[in-house]
């Protein structure tokens, strides 16, 4: 929405400054309750690991991004990426980010957590296998390649922002980049080696609400801070992030209900998720009664698929393509059906009278995810020839926390013996590594 | 009767078990126990303690069988449990007084053959 907000003057309000800080900070929230999330969601021998990819993608990608990566997604340069004009920060400074009252500082922050999210997103499709290191290289890569390319798409003035496609929060290069990058990532990683042929349950349901509803917190400011101001639509995204949520938990309520008889507790997690992914592009777009439908509709096609996906060899192990892919991509289209300009400003869809506007997000729909895909892949390839992906077999059957980061999340301290600096480190760390 | 305790890797016990259902054994206690048994310790870090971690997670199977199912019940374990590297676990067979089925009070042989579902 950058470029194409109208600000009078180029000056910073304070108003809305002191509401993009926290927003910013409520965004780089989300990474560690994604970490949490997702931490429960494995075994208990793969918790600290699963976790740490989190703050692997906070370590890489912050530093990434102010780099290279705001710059090519958010200085001027060509329809598919940005130039290298704020590369290392050059003129991110006070004053402000032009089409925003906020100063470009805080933009390119309010940003990088984006970025940040969004790469430790896609851990969720290699958990419990893939070594830290490689890890790290691809996030590093990722971020810059695939995120802030598709960012520039939507956000920095890329081409299907200029073509009007419309996308609020990050249905484009957060959900669909997180979602269709985690089905190649899990098919050039392959699948975990227990994968159906044992049971591989979540081992801490309560780290799993715990992170979804703190996710939750932290998505009224990603979808509250995506009009970079106190106004109109940051207000209407920032309720209808209360709205969808809550109207996708209730589908899954039933869905559960209808199957099963019971109305699961990771089911509830998973919808917050969904609900929440499902409003992140329409968030400023559509009225607050069609937010409530879009998170309806959002638990339909992310339900089925997390049905179905375990039944196939595709071991996606956290689901990160039904619950962001799927949603944002629904996200996505709901906006060609139902944006009315009475509430945005900026655009009607199909339902009052612009079929225009579904075109708009159909290209979306079928650009965004094929970049991702096909990028991701590519570059998971380039880093197996360099480095193994995986940890060897023993290593997963002992746990990614130990092999990879000799920690345990539930150490008890039976049996352990101090090695006293000095005389014992040595020798002991000779034997760890034989 | 005898008593087959088999101490295995946490990650091989489901392996043992399939193993175990393969070769018709049924009865069977599993308990998580730590153990050292001669393999290399491992060396964890928290902040700036290092410590040598002297005890191994292990799964401790134990199975009372009659004579004709000891050997079915070895093999059993260590097909499911080896992996050819140091720390797969040990077998050992105990000789039983007596086996008695709260149940019924059935002893011994009758005790540890599986109630037939009909």
């Amino acid at each position: 929405l950058t470029g194409a907000s109208l600000v009078a003057a180029a000056r910073v309000d304070t108003g809305d400054t002191a509401w993009m800080l926290i927003a910013t900070a409520l965004v780089l929230m989300m990474t560690p309750a994604l970490g949490l999330f997702y931490a429960g969601l494995v075994r208990s021998k793969n918790t600290l690991n699963t976790f740490m990819m989190s703050v692997g993608a906070i370590a890489v990608a912050t530093v990434s991004w102010a780099l290279v990566g705001y710059s090519l997604a958010f200085d001027e340069g060509n329809g598919f990426v940005g130039g290298f004009g704020h590369a290392f920060l050059q003129g991110v400074t006070f004053e402000p980010r032009p089409g925003t009252t906020i100063p470009h500082l805080l933009f390119f922050a309010f940003q990088a957590t984006f970025c940040i999210i969004t790469t430790a997103l896609v851990s969720g499709a290699v958990v419990e296998r893939m070594r830290f290191g490689a890890f790290l290289v691809f996030s590093a890569l990722w971020s810059v390649l695939v995120y802030a390319v598709l960012a520039h798409w939507a956000f920095g003035g890329g081409w299907l922002q200029a073509g009007g496609t419309l996308d609020f929060a990050g249905g484009i290069p957060v959900e669909m980049g997180s979602g269709f990058s985690a089905f190649a990532a899990a098919l050039v990683v392959r699948h975990r080696k227990d994968y159906g042929r044992q049971a591989l349950l979540p081992h801490n349901s309560m780290y799993v609400l715990l992170g979804a509803g703190l996710l939750w917190f932290g998505w009224f400011g990603f979808n509250g801070g995506s009009g970079f101001s106190t106004g109109k639509p940051s207000v209407l995204a920032f309720t209808n992030t209360l709205l969808t949520p809550a109207c996708t938990l209730l589908v899954w309520f039933i869905l559960d209900l209808s199957r099963d008889r019971h109305v699961t507790a990771i089911g509830a997690a998973t919808a917050i998720v969904v609900g929440c992914v499902g409003i992140t592009p329409a968030g400023g777009f559509i009225s607050p009664g069609w937010a409530m439908l879009l998170g309806a509709l959002a638990a339909l096609p992310s339900y089925a698929f997390i049905l179905w996906r375990p039944r196939t060899r595709l071991d996606e192990t956290l689901d990160v393509l039904a619950a962001h892919g799927l949603a944002g991509l629904t996200g996505i289209l709901f906006i060609g059906f139902f944006a009315e300009k009475s509430w945005n400003g900026v655009a009607d869809g199909l339902l009052y009278g612009n079929p225009a506007q579904l075109a708009d997000q159909a290209l979306a729909v079928l650009a965004a995810p094929a970049y991702a895909f096909v990028a991701t892949y590519l570059i998971l390839r380039l880093i197996g020839l360099i480095m193994p992906l995986r940890a060897t077999e023993r290593d997963e059957g002992l746990g990614m926390d130990v092999t990879q980061h000799g920690e345990e999340a539930y150490a008890s301290g039976e049996g352990a013996i101090l090695v006293v600096p000095e005389s014992g480190v040595e020798e002991a760390l000779t034997v760890a590594e034989r | 009767v005898k008593l087959v305790i088999g101490v295995v890797r946490p990650d091989k016990a489901n392996d043992v078990l399939e193993a175990l259902y393969r070769a018709d054994v049924r009865g069977l206690s599993l308990s998580r126990v730590q153990g050292h048994g001669g393999e290399l310790d491992r060396v964890e870090t928290y902040r700036g303690t290092t410590v040598q971690m002297g005890l191994a997670e292990k799964v401790r199977f134990e199975m009372a069988v009659s004579e004709p199912f000891v050997q079915p019940t070895i093999d059993a374990l260590r097909e499911g449990a080896q992996t050819g590297e140091v720390g797969d676990g040990k077998i050992f067979v105990v000789p039983l007084e007596q086996v008695v089925r709260i149940r019924s009070g059935e002893t011994d042989i009758g005790a540890v053959t599986p109630v037939q579902s009909s």
